[in-house]
């Protein structure tokens, strides 16, 4: 009974979940009152989160269950973006109707399942989560069912990541047949070095890893996906499931695999380098916002990954901080994406945008702020996040990470600019409505004026992240 | 702690800017509000830095107005302070703002408010640069002047604006990057970006040659030398004329501030062995490009092109390492920061007319706006370095400084001075005098009050500190002192070690 008090946001989530799930079937008409509901229980369990002192750590279950500072702050950081991208994409989902009672109810299993992941301590526990996660996002990528895009990126996603998850699976037995363990203490215990069978195990769980956070090679599912579903799920999928998958990265390669550091570094900087390559040469040509955006994540997830690769805890940390800012960077994105909207229709296409400095003023000064931030340009916020993982790749003296880094952020510069060339030296077009939405408003603004007046105070995520201690 | 009066300047007009995002845009009556708000607001900011240059101490080299704040807990504290350096690229800035806000104010049209917004921030950003007293500040904002230009250039420029903009933007940034690597590695060298500690701390030599080069591949391209010069011309051409005065008098004088504050100071080994490189090309630049603007026939390009021919003056005095030099290369910096501005208003204010910025466009006005021509005349003349005008100080004072150094480059570089003479002369036969050959030109008007205002207090400027220079000598002289020794000290240590 004692173990239970410490998972009281997860146990809060299910029994939500299937409560709503209840409601929704017994009564007619109440796919608002659920999509409302589900922002409330989102905000009441990442209240539930913090409850706890969340500086202390214990394991649950059998050693299966890890309560940390960073399995909290990171079911925090998942829980509340869960809520922001619901709250920007409300209007959105009424508009195109997919408001169904099981559109938010998928939201919150799929973060359940994430949540799990996060602070899953063993292989089982891990797997679960993930296929909690990925299966109720399959439904989601193909929610649409109206759009044949929706259902092709759906039945695209679900084989490439079924097929991944199997890797994955394959990674865990394999690792469990050479140790004895599923439990990651053990592993990191009984793990041979010499033993060459181990390391087969971690390629094939890092392959599945990187499938999870569209990582080059497996990043192919990324842009059709990205473009094929509805808009609200593809900001969900650049944002949330992005925390889960980082923290799972940080926790297998720091725990269990740490002593093979030697054997995953380079897969990891192999990764990271062409991640970063192709997330800013192949988004050059796109049209689409949503697949540029798609792109970007992917560079983006090489930055994150080249924090990883170092092996100290500033590399950790510096990752995590990139992350959280590029969260709120592509929050804010993904809002001005959903006020592209004429008359009820959403467009993507970047062309469509052009001159929208003379229509909306406001939208474009938010836009503008946020595509230099993506580009890392100082002072706003996204600089920061570079200027951490080149402090602590520098301090490795991986030079020739931190300069290839370098030299792609110039190159997705480009491709940036080019955003905000169409939006403030094009002729106008028709003008968007104007939106009265509050969740949208309230996510424009408050991702903004993160973004702007970060560099006034930026110790202020170092210090919740410094916490993070793993080595 | 005193009031934090460089605090104040940098954001002062950050503040008018967010007070004029604010304004309601008004077309009918042009903005006044707004216009009101810039003008107060950059006036009140020239008026601050004049009276920061009273109370500055003209006989210490320390840093003076220090503030220090908590900023990157554990790396990086918000560090300001000026020293004689500094402090007139700080005047220059306050005091280019102004005009270009009242220059602007008649020929933009489009968009007027969101100028001045734009403006007044980069304000900010570029006196940031010249207050900062960490390497990672300087970048902040030597980065951050960036976004404001590449919308100055793009929204308001002309019409290859786009491919200019992105051209300014692209090629600095890559040469920033190095930058950034090469701040980050010094952190953990040294333990600290603060270079007022770094002067102190002295930076292995051993990595001295590699960080000299990634401070020099930004700055070179800021400066900009050759080869890595064809943005400017681009971007000066496409600029609106405020755009083009900003550009010339401050953004290019952030690398010759750079050159002398960290590539003299923190790496001064690394800077007497690439003095070789610097000179030759210095000299290429002030003769290829010397010889190409004799060839435009565009107005600004011209004016561009000569630009980077006066900026290799200035490199090569920065690396002669004398008093006579590095003090000219200041000196040069500042009076071409007013020349050049001037040059572009002038030619803007004929382009406002005429809509054509063809040399061969024009002949003859000389009879049609004669005050305009007179004021054109003495800026040529400041371009060309006529005794009397604040240019030929600057140029005579490399020149001295070159020829202590080496007497093959003074004679090389002494021949830009004669081109610069052929090509501003030419410009000036071609536009003012001769024949009226186009009949547009009839209807012209002279220039109107604010014109006048703006193009004669520059041209007093001009003459004032031509003839009359100590002001500004006075005030570098110590700090110039002090780096000189510091540098020598630093050589002769190294040297002396190196026998051993």
């Amino acid at each position: 009974m004692d173990q239970i008090n410490h998972i009281i946001p997860e146990l809060y989530l299910s029994i939500s979940i299937m409560g709503l799930l209840m409601i929704g079937v017994f009564y007619k008409n109440c796919a608002n009152f659920i999509y409302q509901s589900s922002l409330v229980v989102l905000l009441i369990a990442f209240i539930l989160i913090f409850i706890n002192p969340i500086d202390k750590s214990l394991f649950l279950f059998n050693n299966s269950y890890k309560i940390d500072y960073l399995s909290s702050l990171m079911k925090g950081i998942t829980l509340i973006s869960a809520f922001f991208v619901m709250l920007s994409s409300y209007d959105y989902v009424k508009t195109i109707g997919i408001n169904k009672i099981e559109y938010p109810i998928l939201i919150l299993s799929s973060v359940l399942g994430m949540i799990v992941m996060i602070g899953s301590y063993d292989l089982m526990v891990f797997y679960i989560g993930l296929e909690l996660q990925s299966l109720a996002l399959y439904v989601l990528a193909s929610f649409n069912i109206d759009n044949t895009r929706s259902s092709e990126a759906g039945l695209k996603y679900f084989v490439l990541s079924a097929l991944s998850s199997g890797l994955l699976l394959y990674g865990c037995s394999l690792i469990y047949g050479f140790t004895n363990s599923t439990n990651f203490d053990v592993i990191a215990f009984n793990l041979d070095k010499l033993n060459f069978g181990s390391t087969f195990g971690i390629v094939f769980i890092l392959v599945g890893l990187a499938f999870k956070i569209s990582a080059v090679p497996f990043h192919m599912w990324a842009p059709d996906v990205y473009e094929g579903s509805p808009t609200s799920i593809t900001s969900f999928f650049s944002i949330v499931p992005k925390i889960a998958a980082l923290t799972v990265f940080i926790r297998f390669l720091y725990v269990p695999f740490i002593s093979l550091i030697d054997h995953w570094q380079m897969i990891i900087v192999f990764i990271s380098i062409s991640s970063m390559i192709l997330g800013a040469v192949a988004a050059i040509g796109q049209n689409n916002i949503k697949r540029l955006m798609a792109y970007s994540s992917i560079g983006h997830i090489g930055f994150v990954l080249a924090g990883l690769s170092i092996g100290t805890n500033e590399g950790i940390q510096s990752s995590i901080i990139y992350l959280f800012i590029y969260l709120v960077m592509n929050l804010g994105m993904f809002t001005c994406i959903f006020m592209m909207k004429r008359k009820n229709i959403f467009y993507e296409n970047i062309e469509e945008l052009s001159g929208l400095s003379k229509n909306h003023p406001v939208i474009s000064i938010c836009l503008l702020i946020f595509l230099f931030s993506l580009a890392g340009i100082p002072p706003l916020a996204g600089f920061f996040a570079k200027f951490y993982i080149f402090m602590s790749v520098i301090k490795s003296e991986m030079y020739f990470l931190a300069i290839i880094g370098l030299l792609t952020t110039v190159v997705s510069a480009f491709y940036y600019l080019r955003i905000v060339k169409i939006i403030y030296f094009d002729e106008p077009k028709e003008s968007f409505d104007i939106s009265t939405n509050y969740g949208l408003k309230i996510s424009l603004i408050l991702s903004t004026l993160l973004i702007l007046a970060y560099f006034v105070y930026p110790s202020s995520l170092i210090e919740f992240i410094s916490n993070i201690n793993l080595i | 702690m005193n009031f934090p009066i460089l605090s104040f300047i940098i954001f002062f007009p950050l503040i008018g800017a967010l007070f004029i995002l604010f304004i309601k845009n008004n077309p009918e009556n042009n903005n006044l509000n707004a216009r009101y708000v810039a003008i107060f607001t950059s006036f009140t900011n020239f008026a601050l830095t004049i009276y920061l240059w009273f109370l500055f101490d003209n006989l210490s080299s320390d840093f003076q107005f220090v503030e220090n704040r908590e900023w990157l807990r554990g790396y990086v504290n918000f560090r300001l302070g000026i020293d004689g350096i500094s402090i007139f690229f700080i005047l220059l800035t306050a005091l280019i703002i102004p005009i270009c806000v009242l220059s602007v104010i008649s020929s933009i049209k489009s968009r007027l408010k969101e100028f001045l917004v734009t403006l007044l921030v980069l304000e900010t950003l570029m006196i940031g640069v010249f207050c900062s007293l960490d390497l990672v500040i300087f970048y902040l904002f030597f980065e951050g002047g960036l976004i404001p230009m590449f919308l100055i250039i793009g929204i308001w420029g002309g019409p290859r604006r786009v491919y200019s903009a992105f051209k300014f933007f692209l090629f600095t940034l890559l040469g920033s990057v190095l930058l950034l690597i090469a701040i980050i590695s010094i952190y953990w060298i040294t333990g600290t970006t603060d270079f007022v500690q770094l002067y102190q701390l002295k930076i292995p030599v051993e990595y001295q040659y590699i960080l000299w080069l990634a401070f020099f591949s930004s700055f070179a391209v800021k400066m900009p030398m050759w080869p890595v010069h064809t943005w400017l011309p681009d971007a000066h051409v496409e600029a609106p004329t405020a755009g083009s005065v900003v550009l010339a008098a401050i953004l290019l004088k952030m690398a010759g501030y750079g050159f002398i504050r960290f590539s003299l100071g923190l790496f001064p080994v690394a800077s007497h062995y690439f003095t070789p490189l610097i000179f030759s090309l210095s000299i290429v630049a002030i003769l290829y490009t010397s010889l190409v603007a004799l060839m435009q026939d565009d107005m600004k390009k011209l004016i561009a092109y000569s630009s980077v021919a006066h900026m290799g003056f200035v490199t090569l005095g920065i690396f002669t390492l004398t008093h006579q030099g590095l003090e000219g290369s200041i000196y040069q910096m500042i009076s071409h920061g007013l020349i050049s501005s001037a040059l572009f208003l002038s030619v803007g204010m004929l382009y406002d007319r005429v809509h054509s910025r063809l040399i061969s466009t024009y002949g003859g006005l000389v009879n049609i706006v004669p005050k305009y021509s007179i004021l054109f005349m003495i800026f040529t003349l400041g371009a060309l370095g006529l005794p009397g005008t604040s240019g030929f100080v600057g140029e005579f004072l490399i020149l001295i400084g070159v020829f202590k150094i080496n007497i093959l480059i003074a004679v090389l570089a002494s021949f830009g001075v004669i081109f610069a003479a052929a090509y501003m002369l030419w410009l000036y036969k071609r536009v003012i005098f001769g024949k009226l050959k186009n009949k547009e030109l009839n209807n012209i008007s002279d220039l109107n009050k604010t014109e006048i205002f703006i193009l004669s207090s520059l041209s007093i400027l001009i003459i004032f500190f031509g003839i009359y220079p100590d002001p500004i000598f006075n005030t570098i002289k110590v700090s110039i002192s002090h780096l000189i020794e510091n540098y020598n000290y630093n050589l002769t240590v190294y040297l002396s070690n190196l026998n051993n």
